[in-house]
């Protein structure tokens, strides 16, 4: 195990269960307030546990008796402000943790180079930070993070400072440099979570409701959040053999091996509901419409249903109006609860 | 410019003019025949290599004493930075001459720390050192309130960027504190040269008065006053070159 | 240097010319009347004495007083500074007031002041004469630019020493202050100031001072708001009481 973060701020009613093996890559997701930002400011340092400890390759970094600095650390974390020395070159900030490392200026100077081709910034070299775009800044950013060769790599919502248009290019940059390094990042983007994590722990009210590999946490979500983020329709109910039976009496299709009589989740695509007539589906009112690409999604209370833009204009689809949702069993992925 | 309302102008003229005003008829009695001869006089060429000696080393003696004040007073949440913060500002309206008493009480023959040097033979009182010591007690207070507010304006991420890119306490003080804030501490210390170059109640009340060991520049003027006034007013011209040409130098080297 | 309000004497002054007083015309009786008198520092506790005196006998009138080196206050006048009277330490700065014609009548000298060699209670550094002031002690004197300060010069060579002071004050008040405060184990001032510091000062004479006796002149200052006034304020200083007045503070006759 690469980092073992168990530990507690009472104060802030947050209390962490994580591990990251060496050389994974952990998405952390999670309402705002739910504790991610002090998940890292706790790995990093800026934040001392109530209770519990924090470990890294086996060190310990902080604990009741112990506590390392966060200079110390091999921790390197990036925010969405790249916060570049605005008094150094782009050059001299990626020399920047070298020199700090020790290494003498001219063997700094190459490998900062070396660094910034390899995220194709070469030709920003000279440039000053006020003169670099968001994304320009960012990916300097990431190049001096890199130059400092963490043993962790926190990353905290890199691009949401980013034009969306800028985003991918990053994130397919980011994919390339995290293979192999072990790092945590922190996402409100599905696209993050899948794409450049194995993993993904999900955070709500402090605490780790959900964690596993990233496919899995987003193919079965186990909170609301997670099914959110992840797009999905989420119930839950009991299983009780041969359908989904919610708390208000209505009831899905379903295939499954669970054991009849078992509380158990399900979860499927918007773009699977039907809208039906009156008696056949689960009763819902419509509470918005928004379009989504080609299609509109409509939201009820609780779940969403996707339909062609002809189709919701056929049936004067209205915010207030009462629908009727079904779904086929084979769109309904059932777990355990 | 152009943002600024119209009506601004007036009492901002008043305010140049009523700073210039004296200083131009100041300049305008200055006996510019005699000028050359009073300029070079023993008297007024000791009084103004000394006040130079003195304000420079005034200056680098709040520097070092001032920076890690500043530092101290812009990160601390401790209860008693409040307090600590207003008795280093205390000699910003304390009456010069207040101060130089407070000296002697403190470094005075039968001061509290005087007297123990005086057992060791060592004299402060009635020296150049009293003038350096006089000089950093009312000039201090301008390079901490200069430095201590942009260092909390720069507030600390990037000094927790530094920390975590491995970077020491040490060396982020030396590579990303201090150059973030360079404009102010120059400016800081071009204030405190400045007024240790001006100043003359502690400097007379806690050194003494002396040719070549503790008569400044202002001493000697206030001085030439009983005698000969016109060497007063010409040396009064030269103290206020001085601190142009001085702070013109600074702004020029913050601006490149 | 101690004064009351110099805004309050502008202020009074520009009163009484809005009152319609040119120069020389007597204020009705019941109009309260400010007189200005500007005097040399070390003459503040005799003056003060002599201007409540002054006000007893005078009804509705109140004295001012401008009490300050000698030189700052001649400079002063001749900047335009409403004086009624001035009494200088010494001729050379009445001479700049005569020089430049503001006096309104000859200045009268009406005492004389000694210098004494001060020192801390308990002598601590054995000062029996003036040549031992030449000796390894802290010895503070007036810079030569002031009255005492010239004095001190004076009684310098008619004793054939040279004195090496560590500090050369710009007023004798200064120097009396460091030798109260330990801080000087010897200073050369007035016998006045010796006799005002009391028990914290020990004085000692020296023969040589009578070289060096400083002549203090008193007159009423030209274009004055009250010229009578003044005159009769100068002829208190000169008559028999002032004199008196003047000895029980250390003053020597005129």
């Amino acid at each position: 195990m690469s980092l073992v973060l168990r530990a507690a701020v009472a104060e802030r009613e947050v209390e962490l269960d994580l591990e990251v093996a060496d050389g994974e890559t952990l998405a952390l997701v999670g309402p705002n307030g739910a504790g991610k930002s002090t998940a890292l400011s706790l790995i990093a340092g800026t934040l001392r546990p109530s209770s519990g400890s924090v470990s890294l390759d086996g060190r310990v970094l902080a604990d009741a008796r112990t506590w390392v600095p966060p200079h110390d650390r091999r921790i390197t974390t990036l925010s969405p402000d790249p916060v570049l020395f605005p008094h150094l070159g782009v050059l001299g900030n990626v020399m920047f943790p070298l020199r700090a490392q020790g290494v003498p200026r001219r063997d700094a100077r190459r490998r900062a180079e070396e660094h910034l081709a390899e995220l194709g910034l070469s030709a920003l070299a000279d440039r000053r930070p006020a003169q670099l775009s968001g994304g320009q800044a960012q990916r300097v950013a990431i190049a001096r993070a890199l130059a400092a060769d963490p043993r962790l790599l926190l990353l905290d919502e890199p691009m949401a400072a980013l034009d969306i248009d800028v985003a991918p290019a990053l994130r397919e940059q980011l994919c390339r440099f995290l293979a192999g390094r072990t790092a945590i990042i922190v996402t409100h983007d599905v696209l993050d979570a899948l794409a450049l994590a194995d993993r993904v722990a999900v955070l709500e009210q402090g605490r780790v409701v959900d964690s596993g590999a990233s496919a899995e946490v987003l193919s079965r979500p186990r909170s609301a959040f997670a099914a959110r983020l992840a797009g999905l329709n989420l119930v839950h109910g009991r299983w009780d053999g041969r359908r989904i039976v919610l708390e208000d009496g209505g009831s899905l299709p379903a295939a499954s091996d669970l054991t009849p009589d078992t509380a158990a989740l399900a979860a499927f695509r918007p773009s699977a509901v039907r809208l039906v007539e009156p008696g056949q589906g689960l009763p819902r009112t419509v509470r918005s419409l928004t379009p989504h690409g080609d299609l509109v999604r409509v939201r009820t209370e609780d779940l969403a249903a996707d339909l062609s833009l002809q189709d919701a204009a056929a049936r004067h689809l209205a915010p207030g109006t009462e629908v009727h949702l079904a779904v086929d069993a084979v769109d309904v992925t059932t777990y355990l609860a | 410019m152009r943002t600024l309302p119209r009506w601004i102008l007036l009492p901002a003229g008043l305010g140049a003019l009523f700073v210039v005003l004296p200083l131009v008829a100041m300049a305008a009695r200055v006996e510019w025949g005699e000028f050359g001869a009073l300029l070079t006089s023993e008297s007024s060429l000791s009084a103004l290599r000394l006040s130079l000696q003195t304000s420079l080393t005034s200056a680098a003696a709040c520097v070092l004493l001032g920076v890690p004040l500043a530092l101290v007073l812009a990160r601390s949440d401790a209860r008693g930075t409040g307090l600590l913060r207003a008795l280093v500002l205390i000699p910003l309206v304390l009456p010069p001459v207040v101060g130089g008493i407070a000296l002697l009480y403190a470094f005075g023959r039968q001061g509290l720390l005087g007297r123990h040097l005086e057992v060791l033979g060592l004299q402060i009182a009635f020296s150049t050192t009293a003038v350096v010591l006089a000089q950093t007690f009312v000039a201090l207070p301008f390079l901490v309130l200069s430095l201590e507010g942009a260092l909390r304006t720069a507030g600390t991420r990037y000094e927790q960027a530094a920390a975590s890119l491995g970077a020491r306490p040490s060396r982020v003080l030396t590579h990303v504190t201090l150059p973030l804030v360079l404009p102010a501490l120059l400016s800081g210390t071009v204030l405190s040269f400045a007024r240790a170059l001006g100043e003359f109640g502690a400097t007379i009340t806690f050194a003494g008065s002396l040719q070549g060991t503790t008569r400044t520049l202002p001493l000697e003027i206030y001085l030439q006053r009983e005698s000969d006034p016109e060497a007063a007013v010409a040396l009064s011209f030269v103290l206020m070159l001085v601190a142009i040409a001085v702070i013109l130098l600074a702004h020029r080297r913050r601006v490149a | 240097m101690r004064r009351l309000s110099r805004v309050t004497a502008a202020a009074a002054a520009g009163a009484m010319l809005l009152a319609g007083c040119g120069g020389g015309t007597e204020d009705p009786a019941d109009d309260p009347v400010t007189l200005q008198v500007f005097a040399a520092a070390s003459l503040q506790e005799p003056f003060e004495e002599l201007g409540e005196q002054f006000e007893a006998e005078h009804e509705d009138v109140t004295v001012e007083f401008s009490f300050a080196g000698s030189s700052t206050l001649v400079e002063q006048i001749l900047q335009g500074a409403p004086a009624d009277v001035f009494a200088s330490a010494d001729t050379k700065n009445m001479d700049k007031l005569t020089e430049a014609g503001l006096e309104a009548a000859d200045p009268v000298d009406f005492t004389t002041n000694t210098l004494m060699i001060a020192v801390p209670a308990g002598n601590p550094a054995g000062v029996t004469d003036l040549a031992s002031l030449t000796g390894a002690l802290n010895l503070v004197v007036c810079a030569p630019e002031v009255p005492c300060g010239a004095a001190t010069a004076t009684v310098e060579e008619a004793a054939g020493l040279e004195f090496a002071p560590v500090s050369e004050e710009q007023s004798v008040t200064d120097v009396l202050n460091k030798v109260t405060s330990g801080e000087a184990d010897a200073g050369l001032v007035y016998v006045t100031d010796v006799a005002k510091a009391g028990d914290e000062v020990e004085g000692i004479e020296f023969p040589e001072a009578q070289e060096a006796v400083n002549t203090y002149p008193i007159t009423t200052v030209d274009d004055s708001a009250e010229p009578e006034l003044g005159q009769e304020f100068v002829d208190l200083v000169t008559a028999e009481q002032g004199q008196e007045t003047l000895a029980g503070y250390g003053f020597g006759g005129a």
